[in-house]
C-alpha cells in the first residue's frame, strides 16, 4: 500500500488536497447558491436544495476516501512528522503554509474526514432553510479544523483556529434552536477571550524566534520550540502575593487559556452546554467529536511541550489535575439531573475531556495514549449519541427526557443503537470506552494514585447518569400517546450510525492498531516533556520554580 | 514474549483440543448474534425517508403496535397466545450454542485428566491493548479451576437455556430472551477463562450488562426498569473497587495477567500494607457482584428478571463470580491475612443477616434471592478463610440446588400463571400466601425441591451438606496455628474472630432450614389457596422444563460425592481438592502452614453439631408453622413489630436511598448544576463580573455621547486647550 | 502689518469658535465654521511674507476644501431640515448613545 502511495506522490498533495477541496466544494455551492433563487420547500424533492447536500456529501466522502492513505503513511513506530508541505505564505513576517501529520494528527484528522460524511447525512432532512449556506459553512469548518490538525507552523495554526469559529458561529446562531443566539454569542466570546490572549503568547514567540538582523519573524514550530527553549528569565513579580510568574507560566497561561475554554475545563465549561442544547444536529456532532479535541490537542501539540517547566512545575500540574478531576465528577453529578438529553451529554462531555487532561497532564506513556483514545472514542460515541437524540428530536420535536419513556417498544432498532453507543460512552468493556478510559486511570495511577481513585468514581456516576436516562427515555411504560406514533430508524440513519458502531467496537476489541500508529508521537511526547521538565527545573533561579 | 510463547509450546497440552477453547465463548457469542438480528428484524419496522415530513401520518402504524404497546409484561394480560415467528430456530439455536460449548469444555476437561496440570495453559488470541508498559494479551487460561467453572457455567446454564424453552415459549420478546441468554454465558465464559485481569474484567461488566438487560427484560414495568439500573449501578461501586485493585498491581508490579502476578505478588511482602490494599479493593468488588454487605441490595430486587435468568444468573453463575475471582487471586489473599479475615467476617455477617431476611418474606423468588445472599456469604468464608476448594466446592453444589430451587419455583410460577390467566385472576403469582397444597398438582417439582431444600439445609448425603461442612470445618481448623490466628483484626484477635465467624455460620444453617422448609410448607403442603376456579388449572409444566429439574436434582444428590471427606468414605475421597490443588493448594498450604488433618473426633463432632442444627431448624419449622392457617395475600393481616423490621429487609433500601442517592442528587441538582454552574459560574462571573465590567465601561461611554454637536464642541475644546497646556507647562 | 494682520485673525477666529460653541442654529453654525477657517487663511496669507509662497499656495487649498465642505455641509443641512422641520442642533441628537 506504501507503494502505491509513494508513487502517486501522495505524501506531497495528501495535505493540500484535503484543506482545498472543502473550499473548493463551498465555493461551488455558494455560486449556485447566488445562481438559483427559488424558494424551494428546503425538502428531499427540492431539487434546487439537494444539490448542497449532494455536493457536501461527496466531498466529505471524497476527504475520506483520500485522507485514509494517512493511515498506511503513519507506520507504527514512527516518530515524526509526514507528509510534510512547507511553502513561503507571507514573507515579509515570516509566516510559511507548514503542513504535516504525525501519529497523533494523523488520527484526528482522520477521525474527523471519518464524521463529516456521518453529520451531513444526519442532518440530511432536519435542515431546511438556506441550505446553501449551511453546507457552504459546514465545509469551510472542516477545512479550519484540519487546518489545526495539520499546521506546523504557529500562525497558520492561529489561522486556522479563527477560521473554524466563524462557521461553527453562524451554524448555531442560525440553525439552532429557541436560545440559539444567545447561545452562539457566548460560544463566540469564551473561545475569543482565550485566543487573544494565545495571539500575544504567539506574536512574542514568533518574534522572539525570528531573524534579529532582519526583524523578519518566524512561526515554524521547530524555531518556536527552540525560542521557547530559552524563555526570558523576567516575569510577573507579584510580591504582595509572594508569587513569582515566570515569562514562561506567562506564556503557558496564555496558551492554557485558548485551549482550556475549548476542552472545556472545569470553570470555563459553560459555554459547552448552552452551546450544544441549541445548535443544529450537525453543529452538536461536530462540537463535540472534533471540536473540543482542538482544545486537548493543543496542550498535546502545543501548550505542554513549548513550555514543559511551566506545564510541570508542581503548582501548575497539580492545580490542572484537581481541576480535571474535579470536571470529571462534577460534570457526572450535574449531567444525572439534567432534564434535557442533549445538555446530559453535553455535560458528559465535561467528564470524559476531565479524563483527557488527567491523562495529559499525569503524564505516562499509557496515560497519554490513553488520553488520546478518549479524544478518539469520545469522538464516535458522544458524537453518535448527538446523532441520535437529533434522530428523536426530528420525530418528537423535543429533548426533554421526560417527553418520552418507553419508546423501546415503539422504535426498536433507535432503542437498541441508542443502548450500545451509551454503554461505549459508559465504558463498559468490548467498547473503545473502557480501553481509553482505562488506559487513562491505569496510566495516571502510577504518578496520581489519589487523583486517579477519585476520578474512578466516574466510572459509577457515568453508569448512574446514563442509565438513568436510557431507562426514561426507552423503557419504563409508554403512557405517552404521542409516542406510540414514533417511526423507527429509517435505512440512511441505520447506514450513517453503522460505521460508528463498527468503530466503537474495533476500538474496543482490537485498538492495537491504532496505538502503535500513536505510540512513537506520544511517546516522544512523554519523553520530551520529561526531558525539558527536569532539565529546566535544574536550571532555573530557585525563586521561579 | 518469546518466552511466553516457548512456555506455552512446551505445554502438555499444547497443540491438544485446548487449543481451540476460545471457541467455547465464541459460540454462545454467535448465538447472541444470531437471535439478536432475528429479534431486531421481527420488531423492527424502518422508517420513511424523510421523518420529519412523515411525523404525524403513521395513524394507521399505530394499529400495529395496539395490541403490544399495553406491555408484554409478565403477569399482564397477553390474550393472544402466539408463540414469535422464529420461535422455532431459536429454540434450536439458543440451547444448541451452549451444547457444543459445553461438549468441548468437556472435551478439554478429558484432555486435561491425562496430563500434568501444574502450570496453566495460556492460549493467547492477539495483543489487546499495548500502549507503554502495560501490555494486555487476549488470552484464555485453561487450568483446573478455570475448568470447574466452565463446566458449571455451560453445564448448568445449558439446563437452563432448556428450561427457558418451555418457560418463556409465549413471550414476545423469545428472541430478545435468547439472545441476551446466551451473550450472558458468553460473557461468564470470558470471566471464568481470562488469564489476566482486564480480560476477566471484560466479563465481569459483560455479565453485569447482562444482567442489567435481563433484569429489565419486561421494561415497561418502572419497577423491573428500575432493579435493572440498580443492579448495574451498585455493581459499578464495586467495579470501582475492582479498577482500583487492578490499578495497583500495575503501578506495583507492572502485569496484570495471572501468572505474573502470582510471580510478582510474593516481592511485595507477607501481610504487607500493599497486598491487603489490593485485596480490599479486590474484594469491594466481589461484594458488588456476588451480593455481600454492604452491597447485597440488588440482589432481592433483580428478581424482577424472568425466574430462569435468576436460576442462572441470579444464583448458579454470574453471582459467584466474586468467589470465583477471590479463589483465582488466592495467591494474593494467602499473603494477606487481614484481608482474609475482613472477607471471611463479611461473608459471615451476609449469611446471617440475608438469613433472617429470608424468613418473613413472602414472594417465593425473595426467599430464594435472600438465601441466595446468605449461601454466598457461605462461599465467602470459605474461600476468606483460605479454604479455596471449599469454597469452590460449595459454589458447585449451590449452582446445582439453587439452580433447582429456582427453576422449581419457576415451575410453581408458571403453574400459577397460566392458573390465574386462565381465569382472567390479576393477582400475585409469586405470593406463597396464593399458593399451597401444590403437591397435588405438580408432584415432580415438588419431589425435585425436597432434595434441593435438604440439600441447602445440609442434610447428610445430600449436596450441601458436604460443601457447608468443608467450609465450617476449615473456619475451625484455622482458628489455631493458621496466619489467621496470628494476626489482629480492628483489634480482635483473628482466632476469636474465626470462632464468631463460625457460630455465624452455624445460625445461618440453622435459620436455612427454617425459612427453606417454611418455603416447602407454605408453597407445596397444607391447603390449598390460589381459589376454586384456579384450581382446575393447576398442572405440571411440560417435559422440556422438568427434564432439566430431574438432571439438577440427580446432581444436587450426588454432587456431593465430588469432593468427599476421608472420614465417609463412600467413594474417591477429595477429588475436587486434588484437582484444584495445582491452582489453590500453594496459597492454602500458606494459610494453613501446611497440609495438616484435623482429629476424627473434633471432625466428628463438627459434623454432628452442623446435622443437628440443621434436623434442628427443618423440626422447628415443621413444628411452629401452620400452613393451614395461612390465608392468601389479598386478606392477609399487616406485620407487626420485628417482623415487618423483617419483611421490609431492615429498611435499608429506604436508608441508602435517604442517605446515598438522594443527597446525591439533591447536591448535584441544587447545588452544582444550579448553584455552582449557572450562579456562580453562569451568573456571578460570566454575566456580572465577565459581562458587567465591560458593560458598565459601556454605559459610561454611552452616557458621553450626548448626540448634541455643542457639547462636542466644547468638549474639543477642552481637549485642544488642555494639550495645548500640558504641552506648553510641562 | 504683520502683528495687526494676526491679531485680527486671532480675533475673527475666536469670534468663530465662541460662534460654535454657543449658537444652536446649524446654519449660523456653519458661516461661524466659515468665519474660524478664513481667519485661518488669513494667518497664511500673512505669514507667507515671512516664509514663502507656501502658505498661499494653502490657502487656495483650503478654499477649495472649504467649498466642497460647504456643499456637503449645507446639502446635509437641507436633508435634516426636510427631515425634521428645523436646524436647531439641540433637537438633533441622533448620535446619542
Amino acid at each position: 500500500m506504501l507503494a502505491f502511495l509513494t508513487s502517486i506522490g501522495y505524501e506531497s498533495w495528501v495535505l493540500p488536497t484535503l484543506l482545498a477541496l472543502p473550499v473548493a466544494a463551498a465555493l461551488v455551492i455558494v455560486l449556485h447558491g447566488s445562481a438559483s433563487k427559488g424558494e424551494g420547500t428546503g425538502g428531499l424533492d427540492d431539487a434546487a436544495a439537494m444539490f448542497p447536500r449532494r455536493i457536501t456529501l461527496f466531498t466529505f466522502l471524497l476527504e475520506f476516501v483520500v485522507s485514509i492513505g494517512l493511515w498506511w503513511v503513519v507506520a507504527p513506530g514512527e516518530t515524526g512528522f509526514r507528509a510534510v508541505v512547507d511553502l513561503p505564505w507571507i514573507r515579509t513576517w515570516g509566516i510559511r503554509f507548514a503542513l504535516g501529520v504525525d501519529g497523533i494528527s494523523a488520527m484526528l484528522v482522520l477521525l474527523t474526514t471519518f464524521i463529516m460524511p456521518l453529520v451531513v447525512l444526519g442532518g440530511w432532512t432536519s435542515v431546511r432553510t438556506k441550505l446553501h449556506a449551511y453546507h457552504a459553512l459546514m465545509l469551510i469548518l472542516t477545512s479550519g479544523m484540519l487546518g489545526v490538525f495539520m499546521a506546523r507552523d504557529l500562525f497558520l495554526f492561529y489561522v486556522m483556529w479563527e477560521v473554524m469559529l466563524v462557521p461553527m458561529y453562524f451554524i448555531i446562531g442560525i440553525w439552532g434552536g429557541a436560545r440559539r443566539l444567545y447561545a452562539a454569542l457566548k460560544f463566540f466570546i469564551f473561545t475569543m477571550v482565550g485566543s487573544l490572549l494565545m495571539l500575544v503568547a504567539i506574536l512574542y514567540l514568533g518574534i522572539k524566534a525570528g531573524d534579529p538582523a532582519t526583524g523578519i519573524p518566524n512561526f515554524a514550530f521547530d524555531q518556536i520550540f527552540a525560542a521557547a527553549a530559552q524563555t526570558p528569565q523576567g516575569g510577573i513579580n507579584l510580591s504582595w502575593f509572594g508569587i513569582f510568574l515566570p515569562g514562561s507560566t506567562l506564556l503557558f497561561l496564555a496558551f492554557f487559556s485558548a485551549f482550556a475554554v475549548k476542552v472545556p475545563m472545569f470553570p470555563f465549561h459553560t459555554w459547552l452546554p448552552d452551546a450544544h442544547v441549541e445548535a443544529p444536529t450537525a453543529g452538536s456532532v461536530i462540537l463535540a467529536s472534533i471540536m473540543l479535541k482542538l482544545g486537548t490537542y493543543g496542550f498535546i501539540r502545543l501548550a505542554i511541550p513549548l513550555f514543559p517547566t511551566a506545564a510541570m512545575s508542581p503548582g501548575m500540574r497539580t492545580g490542572i489535575i484537581i481541576l480535571a478531576v474535579i470536571g470529571v465528577i462534577y460534570g457526572s453529578l450535574v449531567a444525572m439531573v439534567q432534564p434535557d438529553f442533549k445538555k446530559l451529554v453535553a455535560y458528559s462531555s465535561v467528564a470524559h475531556l476531565g479524563m483527557v487532561m488527567l491523562g495529559l497532564f499525569a503524564l505516562t506513556r499509557e496515560s497519554v495514549q490513553g488520553a488520546m483514545m478518549v479524544m478518539i472514542g469520545h469522538g464516535l460515541s458522544t458524537g453518535a449519541l448527538f446523532l441520535l437524540i437529533g434522530m428523536i428530536y426530528e420525530r418528537k420535536h423535543s429533548r426533554e427526557i421526560a417527553a418520552y419513556g418507553g419508546i423501546a417498544k415503539v422504535v426498536p432498532v433507535f432503542a437498541t443503537l441508542l443502548t450500545i453507543v451509551a454503554l461505549s460512552s459508559i465504558g463498559l468493556p468490548g467498547t473503545n470506552g473502557f480501553v481509553s478510559e482505562f488506559l487513562v486511570m491505569v496510566g495516571s495511577f502510577k504518578t496520581y494514585p489519589y487523583m486517579t481513585t477519585i476520578s474512578a468514581l466516574g466510572v459509577i456516576l457515568a453508569a448512574a447518569y446514563l442509565l438513568w436516562a436510557l431507562q426514561r427515555i426507552i423503557y419504563n411504560p409508554l403512557d405517552k400517546r404521542d409516542n406510540e406514533h414514533l417511526t423507527d430508524l429509517n435505512w440512511r440513519e441505520i447506514g450513517l450510525l453503522v460505521p460508528v458502531l463498527f468503530a466503537i467496537l474495533w476500538l474496543g476489541l482490537y485498538p492495537k492498531p491504532v496505538l502503535a500508529r500513536m505510540e512513537g508521537a506520544t511517546t516522544s511526547f512523554v519523553r520530551r516533556v520529561e526531558a525539558g521538565a527536569s532539565q529546566r527545573a535544574a536550571s532555573l533561579p530557585r525563586g521561579a520554580r | 514474549m518469546l518466552l511466553q510463547e516457548a512456555t506455552r509450546l512446551s505445554h502438555p497440552l499444547s497443540g491438544s483440543i485446548a487449543e481451540w477453547v476460545w471457541l467455547i465463548p465464541l459460540l454462545p457469542f454467535i448465538g447472541f448474534l444470531i437471535n439478536g438480528w432475528l429479534s431486531i428484524t421481527s420488531a423492527a419496522h424502518v422508517g420513511p425517508k424523510d421523518p420529519s415530513a412523515a411525523g404525524h401520518d403513521a395513524a394507521g402504524h399505530a394499529d400495529d403496535h395496539g395490541h403490544d404497546s399495553g406491555g408484554g409484561a409478565h403477569g399482564d394480560d397477553h390474550h393472544a397466545v402466539v408463540r414469535h415467528r422464529y420461535a422455532g430456530i431459536v429454540s434450536v439455536v439458543g440451547p444448541a450454542v451452549l451444547l457444543l460449548s459445553f461438549g468441548l469444555a468437556v472435551a478439554i476437561f478429558m484432555a486435561m485428566l491425562g496430563v500434568s496440570r501444574e502450570a496453566p495453559f495460556v492460549r493467547t488470541l492477539f495483543s489487546w491493548i499495548p500502549a507503554g508498559d502495560l501490555h494486555v494479551d487476549a488470552a484464555l487460561q485453561v487450568d483446573p479451576l478455570s475448568m470447574v467453572m466452565t463446566l458449571v457455567v455451560t453445564g448448568v446454564g445449558t439446563l437452563i437455556h432448556l428450561f427457558s424453552v418451555g418457560y418463556m415459549q409465549d413471550d414476545p420478546g423469545y428472541p430478545r430472551y435468547f439472545a441476551y441468554l446466551n451473550l450472558f454465558v458468553s460473557f461468564m465464559l470470558v470471566l471464568v477463562l481470562g488469564a489476566s485481569y482486564p480480560v476477566l474484567f471484560v466479563g465481569w461488566e459483560g455479565v453485569g450488562l447482562c444482567s442489567y438487560l435481563l433484569i429489565g427484560f419486561w421494561f415497561t414495568d418502572k419497577a423491573n426498569a428500575d432493579a435493572g439500573k440498580k443492579a448495574f449501578i451498585v455493581n459499578r461501586i464495586g467495579d470501582f473497587g475492582f479498577l482500583i485493585a487492578m490499578f495497583l498491581m500495575f503501578a506495583n508490579f507492572g502485569v496484570l495477567d495471572f501468572v505474573g502476578v502470582s510471580a510478582a505478588a510474593p516481592g511485595a511482602g507477607f501481610n504487607s500494607a500493599l497486598v491487603t490494599t489490593i485485596c480490599l479493593f479486590l474484594f469491594l468488588g466481589c461484594a458488588g457482584k456476588s451480593a455481600q454487605i454492604p452491597l447485597y441490595v440488588w440482589l432481592p430486587d433483580a428478581m424482577a428478571g424472568p425466574t430462569p435468568v435468576s436460576a442462572l444468573i441470579h444464583a448458579a453463575t454470574m453471582v459467584t463470580a466474586g468467589v470465583y475471582l477471590i479463589a483465582r487471586s488466592a495467591f494474593l489473599f494467602s499473603l494477606a491475612p487481614v484481608a482474609q479475615l475482613t472477607v471471611a467476617f463479611v461473608g459471615g455477617l451476609t449469611a446471617l443477616f440475608a438469613a433472617t431476611i429470608g424468613l418473613k418474606q413472602w414472594d417465593i423468588k425473595k426467599v430464594l434471592a435472600y438465601s441466595t445472599v446468605s449461601q454466598l456469604g457461605y462461599m465467602f468464608v470459605g474461600v476468606g478463610v483460605g479454604a479455596y476448594t471449599a469454597g469452590i466446592f460449595h459454589l458447585v453444589t449451590h449452582a446445582f440446588f439453587k439452580a433447582l430451587l429456582f427453576l422449581g419455583s419457576g415451575s410453581v410460577i408458571f403453574a400459577m400463571h397460566r392458573a390465574y390467566h386462565a381465569t382472567h385472576n390479576h393477582d400475585d403469582a409469586q405470593d406463597m400466601r396464593n399458593m399451597g397444597g401444590l403437591r397435588r398438582y405438580m408432584p415432580v417439582t415438588f419431589i425435585l425441591m425436597w432434595i434441593a431444600t435438604l440439600a441447602i439445609a445440609g442434610i447428610p448425603v445430600f449436596a450441601g451438606f458436604f460443601s457447608k461442612d468443608e467450609i465450617l470445618g476449615a473456619v475451625f481448623a484455622r482458628t489455631h496455628e493458621s496466619t489467621l490466628s496470628e494476626v489482629s483484626w480492628l483489634g480482635i484477635p483473628g482466632g476469636s474472630l474465626l470462632y464468631l465467624i463460625y457460630a455465624m455460620g452455624l445460625a445461618a444453617a440453622l435459620l436455612t432450614a427454617i425459612y427453606m422448609t417454611r418455603m416447602m410448607l407454605y408453597t407445596f403442603h397444607g391447603p390449598n389457596r390460589s381459589g376454586e376456579k384456579e384450581q382446575s388449572h393447576l398442572a405440571e409444566a411440560p417435559w422440556i422444563m422438568t427434564g432439566p429439574l430431574v438432571v439438577l436434582g440427580v446432581l444436587s444428590l450426588f454432587g456431593g460425592w465430588l469432593n468427599l471427606p476421608a472420614l465417609l468414605p463412600l467413594g474417591p475421597v477429595g477429588a475436587l481438592e486434588h484437582w484444584l490443588e495445582p491452582v489453590v493448594g500453594s496459597a492454602t498450604n500458606a494459610v494453613t502452614r501446611g497440609p495438616h488433618e484435623p482429629a476424627h473426633s473434633t471432625e466428628l463432632a463438627l459434623i454432628g453439631a452442623a446435622v443437628a442444627i440443621a434436623a434442628l431448624g427443618i423440626i422447628i419449622a415443621l413444628v411452629r408453622l401452620k400452613p393451614d392457617r395461612l390465608v392468601p395475600k389479598a386478606q392477609a393481616p399487616e406485620e407487626q413489630g420485628f417482623e415487618r423490621v423483617l419483611l421490609h429487609k431492615y429498611y435499608v433500601d429506604e436508608l441508602y436511598d435517604r442517605v446515598i442517592v438522594r443527597p446525591t442528587v439533591w447536591i448535584s441538582r441544587n447545588v452544582l448544576a444550579t448553584g455552582v454552574d449557572e450562579g456562580i459560574i453562569d451568573k456571578l462571573l460570566v454575566t456580572w463580573v465577565g459581562a458587567g465590567i465591560p458593560r458598565l465601561f459601556g454605559w459610561f461611554g454611552s452616557r458621553l455621547q450626548s448626540g448634541q454637536v455643542g457639547t462636542y464642541a466644547w468638549v474639543l475644546l477642552i481637549g485642544v486647550i488642555a494639550v495645548l497646556g500640558a504641552f506648553t507647562f510641562r | 502689518m504683520l502683528a495687526e494682520s494676526l491679531a485680527l485673525s486671532a480675533v475673527l477666529f475666536s469670534i468663530g469658535a465662541i460662534g460654535v460653541l454657543t449658537r444652536r442654529n446649524a446654519i449660523v453654525i456653519f458661516m461661524c465654521v466659515e468665519l474660524m477657517l478664513n481667519a485661518v487663511n488669513l494667518t497664511f496669507v500673512a505669514l507667507s511674507k515671512v516664509y514663502g509662497m507656501a502658505g498661499q499656495v494653502f490657502v487656495v487649498f483650503v478654499m477649495t476644501v472649504a467649498a466642497a465642505e460647504a456643499a456637503v455641509g449645507l446639502a446635509i443641512i437641507i436633508a435634516i431640515f426636510r427631515h425634521k422641520q428645523t436646524v436647531n442642533l439641540e433637537n438633533i441628537n441622533l448620535l446619542k448613545g
